[in-house]
């Protein structure tokens, strides 16, 4: 039972980091059909950007109010990604839409400058990013250890996905963003400015990647390949979601999670990573446009 | 047409800084080059090991940089040629065969990981050149071409797990990274505790770049062992004891015994987060010879004040130390010639961690071993050391144990 228990939660705990990880490219690969490359390396930038800020703090607070610098790392990590992501959209993006080949290979090449430039700047030992006080150790329950840093990973997914679905469904910007998705044409003659449209959106997604740098920043290594361990597992669960839908990708991440944890207990990690990609394999051949298809006259193809 | 220009643009610029990034650098030291010999580095200065490498190759530049101030090898300047193995061994095999074929050099420091010393073993041996290899290593092997400067299996693991037995821990649980250094590893220490009689009460391996360690906790919390020898390597290691340390398990409930976390890898994952586990090497930054002291503070001096050394990167440091020692002994850069006098033994040179020398028969070091414990500081404190210097077994054959498991190396 206390196993059974262990199990449910890192299976959720996984699930949740997968997702945190894969929300930006929800929205980057899924909304805008951008084959973003250099998405582990927001993941990263938004890592090193929690060691600024906790080094920042270091050097201008006194040692109590040093957990605080968490609470500024998230935005700041945040901010750094979209002001990036935006900057990335304008220069190399924006002028490769409908060229999903072309754009694949830039923003490869644009992670090998990203990884080489966290190099130079970092150096290519990793940094040491520590736990703010509150997010250290865990809470003992039904025999096991729930640990505050995966619940609070849980808390900040959940907040991120209501803040996607009101900023999506309940804004005039969420709007516009559907519109510019499904029809571009039609929404450019209703008068909406579809470049400013698709350079936020792009922001916004690569923001999301920042702020999953944040909270992975506290689980593992912070170096300049940081990112690329958390890619494979977001593009998978994007794809096996169902391209372009959020949902989707809230399953999608499940899945790989759950079952991850649930093979892994029985094998050994090399093993159940095999069997997972197996799992996904099998799964998009019986379905192969994902667990969630969008039905739209648009997107009929 | 503009678009697809700047397109073409930004790729070619891409592959440009990445050409750049690759492309060998080499320095030149002072003087002409008939005054001049040349020596091969040979590390990873990208890709996943640089982060390792790196200490390793700025040692060898420190040792290179101190012995031409003091007037060189044979009266002739040290100059360095420098080939970056990009973390992949196939790249470390043409490079070497560039360094020796087209180059000329006299003699090569290089590698870290196990999978680049095998792909350029063959290529050393074909040649008859000679390479000097600066990390631990899993042992079972032996080239003539080779000298190993890190610890054999039983200059680190051996004693490491005797030192376990000595204090008591019964109950072991084996976690390493899944490639070839950890399983064989494991394998020697699983032969080593069931002599002794005792008992692993689990044997787990990750891959490389596993980032989610909770699946392998939930095994260790089932397990319920004494002592966790941790074989892991690279960021594997970050993972797992931030992830330790979230579930509150610090070094009172599970004590580790480490060996492949040195000073650079405290300063990666947090001193707090570490403090009071155990590693095994034979050379510490803490370490109270008097050479150590000027060591350190030259290797300070010249990559920063927030450097720390550490066993690789002190036993590459001596690897240049003992090629001076072995050439000025031979009388000449010939690569027969000073492999000749390194087997008619005597080739010593006083390190940081005390005094090392080469092994005439198995061409590799006799050296202290010291046991560690990982203070809230960041460093590493010796708490066990063995009076003198060890002499290096690659294959074990000294030890019962290990012949009557044999013990095979993995390829």
């Amino acid at each position: 039972m206390v196993q059974l228990v262990n199990a449910a939660f890192n299976g959720l705990s996984l699930s949740s980091i997968i997702l945190l990880t894969s929300l930006g490219l929800a929205i980057t690969f899924g909304l805008m059909k951008v084959i973003n490359m250099a998405h582990g390396e927001f993941v990263m930038i938004g890592a090193y950007m929690t060691y600024i800020t906790q080094q920042l703090f270091l050097a201008a607070l006194p040692k109590a109010s040093m957990s605080l610098y968490y609470f500024a790392a998230i935005p700041a990590a945040f901010l750094a990604a979209f002001a990036l992501g935006c900057l990335t959209e304008k220069l190399i993006i924006s002028r490769l839409y409908g060229r999903e080949i072309d754009s694949l290979l830039a923003t490869g090449g644009l992670s090998l400058v990203l990884q080489q430039a966290a190099r130079s700047i970092f150096g290519s030992q990793g940094v040491n990013v520590e736990a703010p006080d509150f997010l250290k150790g865990g809470i003992s329950a039904f025999g096991c250890t729930f640990s505050y840093n995966r619940i609070f990973i849980l808390i900040l997914v959940s907040a991120t996905l209501l803040a996607i679905w009101i900023l999506i469904y309940k804004t005039k910007f969420g709007s516009h963003m559907r519109a510019v998705m499904q029809n571009r044409p039609m929404a450019q003659c209703m008068g909406i400015n579809s470049r400013r449209v698709d350079n936020i959106t792009f922001g916004i997604g690569s923001g999301l990647a920042g702020l999953a740098g944040c909270s992975v920043a506290l689980l593992g290594s912070v170096d300049s390949t940081a990112g690329q361990s958390y890619i494979v597992n977001s593009f998978m669960a994007v794809v096996l979601g169902g391209v372009g839908k959020i949902a989707g990708t809230v399953v999608g991440s499940a899945i790989i999670g759950f079952s991850g944890i649930a093979v892994e207990s029985f094998t050994s990690s090399s093993i159940a990573k095999a069997i997972v990609l197996i799992i996904i394999i099998v799964f998009l051949q019986r379905k192969p446009q994902g667990l969630f298809t969008i039905r739209s006259r648009s997107l009929d193809e | 047409m503009k678009k697809e220009y700047l397109a073409a643009l930004f790729i070619s610029l891409v592959m440009a800084i990445q050409a750049a990034g690759c492309s060998s650098g080499s320095a030149q030291a002072s003087g002409t080059s008939a005054e001049t010999i040349k020596v091969g580095l040979l590390h990873s200065l990208t890709g996943a090991m640089a982060i390792s490498e790196k200490s390793v190759r700025d040692a060898e530049v420190l040792a290179i940089s101190e012995i031409n101030a003091s007037g060189g090898v044979l009266a002739r300047q040290i100059e360095y040629i420098e080939e970056d193995g990009a973390s992949e061994p196939s790249t470390f095999a043409t490079k070497a065969e560039k360094l020796i074929g087209q180059e000329k050099v006299a003699t090569v420091f290089g590698c870290w990981t196990s999978s680049s010393r095998k792909a350029v073993k063959s290529i050393f041996e074909d040649y008859e050149s000679l390479l000097w290899y600066p990390v631990q290593y899993e042992g079972m092997e032996q080239s003539p071409n080779i000298i190993y400067t890190g610890a054999a299996p039983n200059q680190q693991i051996v004693p490491a797990i005797e030192y376990l037995i000595d204090e008591g821990y019964s109950k072991y649980f084996l976690l390493g990274s899944d490639y070839v250094f950890p399983r064989t590893a494991n394998m020697i220490i699983s032969a080593q505790l069931k002599a002794a009689g005792l008992e692993v009460s689990g044997e787990e391996y990750a891959a490389m770049d596993q980032t989610d360690f909770s699946s392998i906790i939930a095994k260790i919390e089932a397990a319920k062992p004494d002592v966790i020898v941790n074989t892991l390597n690279g960021s594997g290691n970050v993972s797992f004891f931030k992830q330790m340390y979230e579930k509150n398990y610090t070094a009172d409930v599970y004590m580790t015994m480490s060996f492949s976390i040195a000073e650079e890898e405290v300063a990666a994952i947090g001193a707090s987060i570490l403090k009071d586990h155990l590693v095994s090497w034979n050379y510490y930054q803490t370490t109270g010879t008097p050479e150590n002291e000027a060591f350190v503070a030259a290797y300070k001096a010249m990559f920063g004040d927030s450097r720390v050394t550490s066993d690789p990167a002190e036993a590459a440091y001596d690897a240049v130390y003992l090629w001076k020692a072995a050439v000025e002994k031979a009388g000449s850069f010939e690569i027969d010639k000073v492999l000749e006098a390194i087997r008619a033994g005597g080739i010593t040179f006083q390190a940081p961690e005390g005094e090392v020398a080469i092994n005439p028969e198995n061409q590799h070091l006799s050296k202290p071993v010291r046991i560690g414990k990982i203070g809230a500081d960041g460093l590493i404190n010796e708490i066990y050391a063995t009076d003198s210097p060890v002499e290096p077994d690659p294959y074990l054959s000294t030890y019962e144990w290990a012949t009557a498991a044999g013990i095979r190396p993995l390829e």
